[in-house]
């Protein structure tokens, strides 16, 4: 089980409480979870890498626990009671070994290793994702259904640091409803980008002035459910209920290309930190890899469940790891065959030399008399 | 008057005449083809000789449709059709031969190649000793009416002001599904039906479209939070246009027959199915609705049986009959803008290979 765990470079959590490991490389998938104690209160809602070094993977389940799972050990570790508020997870996250767990309720909690107490925000209801800052890790965004972005530093929880405002009127003069379904951080930055239940994504930047997004686009007409950065940060890819999946670039909010083949809505997303690779899953129970230049499918990957949460792991040779062990296992062979052989030594060794390429000529000349022969029996 | 006849024998002669010059025009037209074909597979052969290694020879690019007078393109067709078939019946004459020549010895007939033989292999198809799926079918929406928790109670409605033959259908499948109940939809929305339905305990609502008089669609929405399918409905029979059909259907409760469900999705929608009739069948009534699935087509029969000894049974079809094909699997209750779909047929991504079906 460890070793499965180890080459396996995407983690998915489904609807059953499932944990899944893939190896893209060999296309073989892994359940990491006991099946006897399974319930749908387990079903899994968030998953977070533990650490930088992505050694362990926290899972959140909709009954308030989180539990804790080695990649080096192959089992989960520990679990943790981290109920507050009602309803699911909706973000989770590490920060110098801490915990940050939102609830759906908008009951943000830091949960201190061995400590007891948490500190407690509430972040407005019907929350629909929690996401941490890249760059600083304090720094955490909320965004959900007339729940607009809101942008809150974890030294100063009194009162968020950004709070976007909506929307001019449309053109009847209405209000412009906000359901906020999924955000990320730039990388190196403070801007947010989200996507909208009513098929808007937007950009926000808390160091202008502007409260208002800076950018906005829509994309077909069906609400946009998982959102992903790619790897330079100058396009996004989204993904609807419909499992229309698109990537938009953000310098200029137009389209530039459409990935095909989901047949359901789309649960999540991730683009690879460098490789120009997308992962998504959703409920058709796939997983499947999309080459982000030339809008090819990669790879596909019938996982038995319905798939909710995604992790892809930012080593670069995912695809290349079979490769590998046959090059390694190959020159072992070889060594073998050369420590086996007898040494030579000089006066001997002029005779063998001798003995050699006598028999080294003979040989070519056989060989050429073979290929004269060869060529008569052709013409 | 006999010279008028004559002016139009006159006339009409050369037309005859012509038409026998058109048809030799053909004939000859034909075999100059046939004789240009020969004279270009002669100029080329001595060539072909020569470039044997270097080059390969491609074969003269003269085909039927690049004729422009449509008579003798129509000719040539008919003759190129002549010609294969013949080719195909000496071919087949010759394995008769060979086979009866081989008697016993005979390699056995090999199986003629159908959709659903060569039906491209799905890795969705569900394996029955799957434990994770088991897993998934155990704590699903269904699981309820499967651990025997339920009792199907179904409300049958239509789309806004339904015409005769779409009233007649609804009225007709209350008779063949036990407890189920036709209402009038007088244009509420079905958002605010369902919590209302789900109040008075209802497991399932069905909702027949209707256009331009005809069933054409049919929405079934598992409460209280389950799945919603959205089916096409096509060849609908009522029970007076069915030939040879018994008495109405009785109140016992049926069997249910459940054909060729092997997918994910297939076994998603045929519990879905399985959970529109109650648990205990009344063998007594000898009754049975079947839902066939053929090429992502179900096939909706309800009969009467009858042994009349062990090998023989008697059929008698009642009931309505109709086909259906799905368009979509949505989570959740009707929820067409902001639902999630699992499944939704995508015409031009999926219908693309003509072996390759989904349920």
């Amino acid at each position: 089980m460890a070793e499965k765990s180890r080459w396996c470079s995407v983690w998915i959590g489904s609807e059953t409480g499932i944990l899944k490991g893939v190896n893209v490389a060999k296309k073989q998938a892994f359940n990491f979870s006991d099946f006897s104690t399974l319930t749908r209160e387990q079903e899994v809602s968030a998953m977070c890498w533990g650490d930088d070094l992505e050694s362990e993977v926290l899972v959140g389940c909709v009954n308030g626990t989180v539990k804790t799972f080695s990649v080096e050990k192959g089992k989960f570790t520990e679990f943790r009671d981290c109920s507050g508020g009602e309803g699911p997870f909706r973000g989770l996250a590490v920060h110098n070994s801490s915990l940050i767990t939102c609830v759906e309720s908008g009951v943000l909690k830091v949960w201190k290793e061995g400590c007891p107490d948490t500190v407690e925000v509430n972040v407005g209801r019907d929350v629909y994702k929690m996401r941490q800052s890249t760059s600083e890790g304090h720094k955490v965004a909320i965004g959900g259904k007339e729940n607009d972005l809101k942008i809150w530093d974890l030294q100063r929880p009194e009162e968020p640091v950004f709070k976007a405002k909506n929307v001019a009127n449309d053109w009847l003069d209405l209000r412009v409803p906000v359901w906020i379904r999924d955000l990320q951080f730039l990388p190196e930055s403070d801007k947010v980008v989200t996507c909208t239940a009513y098929h808007q994504v937007r950009l926000y930047d808390p160091s202008l002035p502007q409260r208002r997004p800076v950018l906005e686009t829509s994309f077909e007409e069906y609400p946009l459910t998982a959102l992903s950065l790619t790897s330079d940060a100058n396009s996004v890819v989204v993904g609807n209920t419909q499992g229309q999946v698109a990537v938009i670039d953000l310098r200029q909010g137009r389209l530039l290309r459409c990935l095909k083949g989901f047949a359901g809505s789309v649960r999540a997303l991730q683009c690879h930190r460098s490789l120009p690779l997308v992962a998504s899953c959703g409920l058709d129970r796939f997983l499947r890899i999309h080459n982000l230049e030339d809008k090819h499918l990669l790879h596909k990957v019938y996982l038995k469940s319905r798939l909710n949460c995604l992790l892809l792991t930012s080593r670069e040779n995912i695809q290349e790891q079979e490769e590998k062990v046959q090059e390694s296992q190959e020159e072992v062979k070889d060594d073998d065959i050369w420590a086996a052989m007898p040494t030579v030594t000089d006066e001997v060794s002029t005779k063998r030399k001798i003995k050699k390429t006598e028999t080294l000529s003979t040989v070519t000349k056989d060989k050429s008399s073979l290929t004269k022969k060869k060529r008569k029996s052709v013409t | 008057m006999v010279a008028s006849d004559n002016e139009e024998m006159d006339f009409a002669e050369p037309q005859v005449k012509g038409k026998r010059k058109k048809k030799d025009n053909k004939a000859e037209s034909a075999k100059k083809h046939l004789k240009e074909k020969d004279a270009e597979m002669e100029k080329l052969q001595p060539t072909s000789n020569g470039d044997n290694n270097t080059e390969s020879c491609f074969p003269p690019t003269f085909s039927v449709s690049d004729i422009k007078n449509k008579q003798r393109r129509h000719f040539m067709f008919m003759k190129l059709k002549q010609q294969k078939k013949k080719e195909k019946s000496d071919l087949k004459k010759k394995r008769k031969r060979e086979r009866e020549a081989l008697g016993d010895k005979a390699p056995p007939k090999p199986i003629p190649k159908t959709i659903e033989n060569q039906r491209v292999y799905d890795e969705t198809v569900v394996d029955p000793e799957d434990e994770e799926v088991a897993l998934d079918e155990g704590t699903d929406e269904f699981s309820s009416y499967f651990n025997r928790l339920t009792n199907p109670k179904i409300l049958i409605t239509t789309s806004d002001r339904p015409r005769g033959r779409t009233v007649r259908f609804c009225e007709q499948l209350a008779t063949v599904i036990p407890d189920s109940h036709v209402y009038y939809r007088r244009g509420l929305a079905l958002k605010k039906i369902i919590p209302q339905c789900v109040a008075r305990d209802f497991t399932y609502l069905i909702v027949v479209n209707e256009d331009r008089k005809v069933p054409n669609g049919l929405v079934l929405c598992h409460l209280p939070n389950g799945p919603t399918a959205h089916f096409k409905v096509s060849n609908v029979r009522l029970r007076k246009e069915m030939k040879r059909r018994g008495k109405d259907p009785s109140e016992h409760l049926p069997e249910v027959i459940l054909n060729n469900f092997t997918t994910r999705l297939g076994h998603s929608i045929g519990r879905m199915f399985a959970s529109l009739f109650p648990h205990d069948p009344n063998f007594i009534g000898r009754q049975v609705a079947t839902f066939h699935n053929q090429r992502d087509y179900i096939f909706f029969r309800f009969h009467r049986y009858i042994f009349k000894n062990e090998k023989r049974v008697g059929l008698q079809e009642l009931g309505p009959r109709f086909t259906l094909k799905l368009r979509s699997l949505q989570k959740g209750t009707f929820d067409s803008k902001f639902g999630e779909y699992e499944w939704v047929h995508k015409r031009h991504e999926m219908d693309s290979c003509r072996r390759k079906f989904h349920l």
